[in-house]
């Protein structure tokens, strides 16, 4: 017998936005190379597992304005302008979180010597920017970013990571 | 139990502060600013207020006027990305989210070329890759031509032109009969970025040795060591004689030194002495009874 108290319950649950326990779902286009390098399945796999990690800690050192945790997964001008980031939100009293909710991405550019990856990827977030603990805004972004990894001594790092009007 | 509960209800208070946020008057930003340049948002609403703009890239305050608009500064956006402008007020918070898009003009190329040393004569054994950036560090990602030369000692020159998709662009070039440094530029406009391409002799080719019999001892050597342009191949490159006899083989490394290899070996009578450098064998010579 369904109660009034596990009504309200499953009434909250259609509340909650989705992004606040799912994780990101994923799809990964063909390859659709314009360098001569051939791109093994290992790379690949490795590329985007790492991409999607530099995610978890690009969301995680903008939320707590800690710039340590970029050092892993990112390198060079993406890392020098999230960490910038990070040092004005902190004097402004900001923080955000950014939850990635799905992402469609195709490796199109492995270069010759095999030092760096480019892909693409159709991304959708959700934006949240605080005022010290007030949320001043929310909003789902849908956007397409172009990322550049480059290897480093045990994994892939992202270079550039630049979101672009679709 | 009561955890979940606190869970759930944390959850309904995100969403209905999602939902007061969509309330109230509108801010008019443009949808693309290009980075670094002047730009203004209109704002609605009367008072004083706080201009925010955060994205991955930067993030911005400003007290602003409600009612008016609020002029960003050229050089102030300048990496590029998507950002929520909000506006803050005494009643009400209103944001919009606009994309800050690279310069259109290049600054900067990042040139990856490889190698750095190449035997001479490989066909497309050069790659170059470039990334074309704005002054901001952004990668600028509508189509640009770009330049490849490769210039050889001789001054002979190998030219390509690609144009760059998403920001990249490669080539590969053939490396030349001749060794010594190649000077590899790649361009987009006026800015490039050059590097040092050393070719190096190939291997050895035509590898061909005398001998000379004096006594019970027999001097090889071979005849000056080239590659198949012609390159002296490096003094210190080894080359190995070997002489093989009735039950019994002998080798022997040797470094070139002033572009031959030359040494003394034992003479048994029938024997055979080859010469190799490498992979590349070279003439057999055999010794009389």
């Amino acid at each position: 017998m369904i109660t009034m108290k596990t009504l309200v319950i499953a009434l909250i649950f259609l509340t909650i936005p989705t992004f606040l326990f799912s994780q990101s779902s994923l799809r990964v286009e063909p390859v659709k190379l314009t360098g001569p390098r051939e791109l093994q399945d290992q790379t690949k796999t490795g590329a985007i597992r790492d991409y999607l990690e530099a995610w978890k800690s690009f969301s995680a050192a903008l939320n707590q304005n800690r710039t340590d945790l970029l050092d892993a997964d990112f390198v060079g001008t993406s890392k020098d302008k999230l960490k910038e980031t990070i040092k004005q939100q902190a004097a402004l009293g900001l923080h955000t979180h950014y939850q990635d909710v799905s992402h469609d991405l195709q490796i199109v550019f492995y270069s010759p010597e095999g030092l760096s990856i480019e892909m693409t990827d159709k991304v959708e977030y959700d934006m949240q920017v605080f005022d010290h603990e007030k949320n001043l805004a929310t909003q789902h972004v849908s956007t397409r970013y172009v990322v550049v990894l480059t290897p480093s001594e045990v994994k892939w790092r992202v270079r550039v990571f630049q979101a672009m009007p679709e | 139990m009561t955890v979940r509960l606190a869970v759930l209800f944390g959850g309904l208070t995100v969403a209905m502060g999602q939902m007061a946020l969509g309330q109230g008057g509108a801010i008019t930003v443009p949808k693309t600013v290009e980075a670094g340049s002047a730009f203004s948002i209109q704002l609605s609403g009367s008072g004083k207020g706080t201009l925010f703009i955060v994205g991955p890239g930067q993030a911005l305050k400003q007290d602003v006027e409600l009612g008016g608009t609020a002029s960003i500064a050229a050089g102030s956006l300048y990496n590029a990305g998507h950002y929520l402008a909000i506006v803050s007020g005494a009643s009400a918070t209103e944001s919009e989210g606009f994309e800050v898009v690279p310069a259109a003009q290049p600054a900067d190329v990042t040139f990856l070329a490889k190698p750095s040393r190449l035997p001479v004569s490989l066909h497309a054994g050069i790659t170059g890759a470039v990334y074309v950036l704005d002054a901001y560090k952004n990668l600028i990602v509508t189509p640009a031509p770009v330049s490849f030369e490769l210039t050889t000692p001789s001054g002979a020159v190998q030219k390509r032109t690609e144009t760059t998709k998403d920001g990249s662009a490669w080539t590969a070039m053939d490396s030349t009969g001749q060794q010594g440094n190649d000077k590899f530029v790649a361009r987009v406009g006026d800015i490039s970025s050059a590097r040092v391409i050393r070719q190096v002799p190939g291997d050895p080719c035509g590898l061909k040795m005398t001998a000379k019999q004096a006594g019970p001892k027999v001097d090889v050597a071979t005849e000056p060591v080239k590659d198949c342009s012609g390159n002296a191949v490096p003094d210190g490159t080894i080359v190995t004689f070997t002489e093989t006899f009735h039950g019994g083989l002998s080798t022997v490394d040797v470094p070139i030194k002033r572009g031959i290899a030359e040494v003394e070996m034992p003479v048994h009578t029938g024997a055979t002495i080859s010469v190799a450098s490498g992979v590349v064998m070279g003439n057999q010579i055999g010794l009389g009874k």
